[in-house]
């Protein structure tokens, strides 16, 4: 115990010994997976706009999935069921697609979940301010704090678009039964399934990351003194 | 200790804080020396700029002017990095507000510095469950803050403090918040580990309770410093404030 100066003062005159602060990646994942876990409900309520866009998204392809499987089988019936449903198929047309309409609907929902994401991960890096400053008094470099704010979002990402796009995906299984039977699901190219799914997927982490990069950044670059001062 | 050495070294530092067209001066030249190993307390009445001198010596901000010695090492000349590692290794803060980490049990606060100071995960759990002992907090270990009591938090924070064998101890109003006996206990804590492991305590406070563990305060008054007082010249002063308070 008595030497517990000594060796710190050697460091610090010794240019031979590299003055490196580090945090491991295990440990960031683990640090910023417990952070979710702790305020759950905060989390979640971030999460939930993207899970919607994302659903609605996945909604919408597998939809089209659905209605390629029932084309595929060359039934004019079912060309005629699809039809009733509101799809717009010319006679020579071989495949099904989302109309323009759709497609600007999913579009302006991802933008407005994107914007959501945006707002609610700078109230949660406010709400933040002092522990981030406290890291900082304890060693944590600007970065550090970049990766930990970026991974929670990534793990947010990843479990609440997967859940959308499951869900979404479901729901328009449902619906293809509700209109044309069982077959519906029967014939879905699987494919083409799995390639919507993890599109949806792929599009809400991606939405997450951008939607979090701004108050992430803003978070990182926060001096310690700032950071303590608010009153929390 | 075979040569006693300064460990904080503040030449002619002065602080300026632009607020719009209005410049508030609140340090306006401090020149201050810090023996290693000391018990030193700064006194002085709210906004005579305690806390502006504190950041400047934890390398939390930066004078407007004049310069910050650590261990010989001017603050100033340090980049990012070597300013983390600064606050990492040498440095260990203690605030009024506490500031443990709220998401985290009170051992994750502690090995968290050992953690960026790249020890390795058995060791530190080790090491912070000795440091947890050490301010008797050993059983408490998996709490979270709000489970436990100002003075068990600021208790953390101090094990926290001492997660990397710092130099250095600054405490900014440690006891604010704490009612007497808490604060108290909480001083002497400070007194103890400043004496075992040579550490030097620097320590802002109105308490006068301070007072007497120290070895050495610095009044401070409307950004200057007003007089320092070693631990023998301050049983004059102790006499007069108890006199006034009286
Ligand atoms: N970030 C800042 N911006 C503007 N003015 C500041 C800032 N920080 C401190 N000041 C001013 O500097 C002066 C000294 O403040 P400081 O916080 O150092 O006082 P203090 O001695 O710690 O007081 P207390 O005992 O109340 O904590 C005050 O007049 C304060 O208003
Ligand atoms: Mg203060």
């Amino acid at each position: 115990m008595q030497d517990s100066v000594g060796p710190t003062n050697a460091e610090m005159s010794d240019p031979g010994i590299s003055r490196q602060v580090v945090l491991p990646l295990r440990k960031s994942v683990e640090i910023a997976y417990n952070s979710i876990r702790v305020r759950f409900f905060r989390s979640l309520i971030t999460t939930m706009s993207l899970v919607l866009a994302v659903s609605f998204l996945s909604f919408v392809n597998v939809s089209t999935d659905v209605a390629n499987g029932l084309l595929a089988t060359g039934d004019p019936e079912l060309r005629q069921a699809l039809v009733r449903a509101g799809y717009d198929l010319k006679p020579e047309d071989r495949r099904a697609d989302s109309s323009p309409k759709q497609r600007w609907i999913v579009l302006l929902s991802l933008l407005v979940c994107a914007v959501g994401i945006v707002n609610a991960q700078l109230m949660a890096v406010t709400e933040r301010f002092r522990e981030i400053g406290t890291m900082k008094c304890l060693g944590a470099l600007d970065r550090f704090v970049l990766r930990l704010f970026l991974l929670e979002a990534g793990m947010q990402g990843l479990v609440g678009a997967a859940a959308g796009a499951v869900g979404g995906a479901f729901f328009a299984l449902m619906n293809g039964v509700f209109f044309f039977g069982r077959q519906a699901v029967v014939l879905v190219p699987v494919g083409d399934l799995l390639m919507s799914l993890s599109t949806a997927t792929a599009a809400g982490c991606l939405l997450s990351l951008i939607g979090v990069s701004y108050p992430a950044w803003v978070a990182a670059r926060m001096q310690p003194v700032e950071a303590m001062r608010v009153e929390q | 200790m075979t040569t006693t050495k300064n460990i904080v070294r503040v030449t002619n530092v002065t602080k300026t804080f632009q607020l719009g067209k209005i410049a508030v001066h609140a340090l306006k030249g401090v020149d201050l020396e810090i023996p290693t190993g000391q018990y030193v307390s700064i006194m002085g009445p709210s906004g005579s700029g305690k806390s502006t001198l504190f950041n400047m010596i934890g390398g939390l901000d930066k004078p407007t002017s004049g310069k910050v010695y650590i261990d010989e090492v001017d603050v100033s000349q340090l980049d990012a990095y070597e300013l983390a590692w600064l606050r990492c290794r040498k440095i260990g803060y203690i605030f009024q507000t506490f500031n443990i980490i709220q998401v985290m049990t009170a051992l994750e606060n502690v090995t968290l510095p050992m953690t960026f100071a790249g020890m390795h995960n058995d060791e530190a759990i080790e090491k912070g469950m000795d440091l947890l002992d050490l301010v008797g907090l050993g059983d408490r270990f998996q709490h979270k803050p709000f489970e436990l009591s100002g003075g068990q938090q600021q208790r953390v924070a101090i094990a926290r403090a001492l997660a990397n064998d710092p130099a250095i101890i600054l405490a900014d109003e440690p006891t604010g918040n704490l009612d007497l006996n808490t604060g108290e206990e909480i001083i002497s804590l400070l007194q103890n580990l400043s004496h075992e492991r040579n550490v030097t305590v620097i320590s802002a406070t109105h308490d006068i309770k301070m007072l007497n563990v120290s070895d050495l305060v610095v009044w401070i008054r409307d950004g200057r410093i007003d007089k320092t007082e070693s631990r023998d010249e301050l049983t004059i002063s102790i006499g007069r404030i108890d006199a006034r308070s009286a």
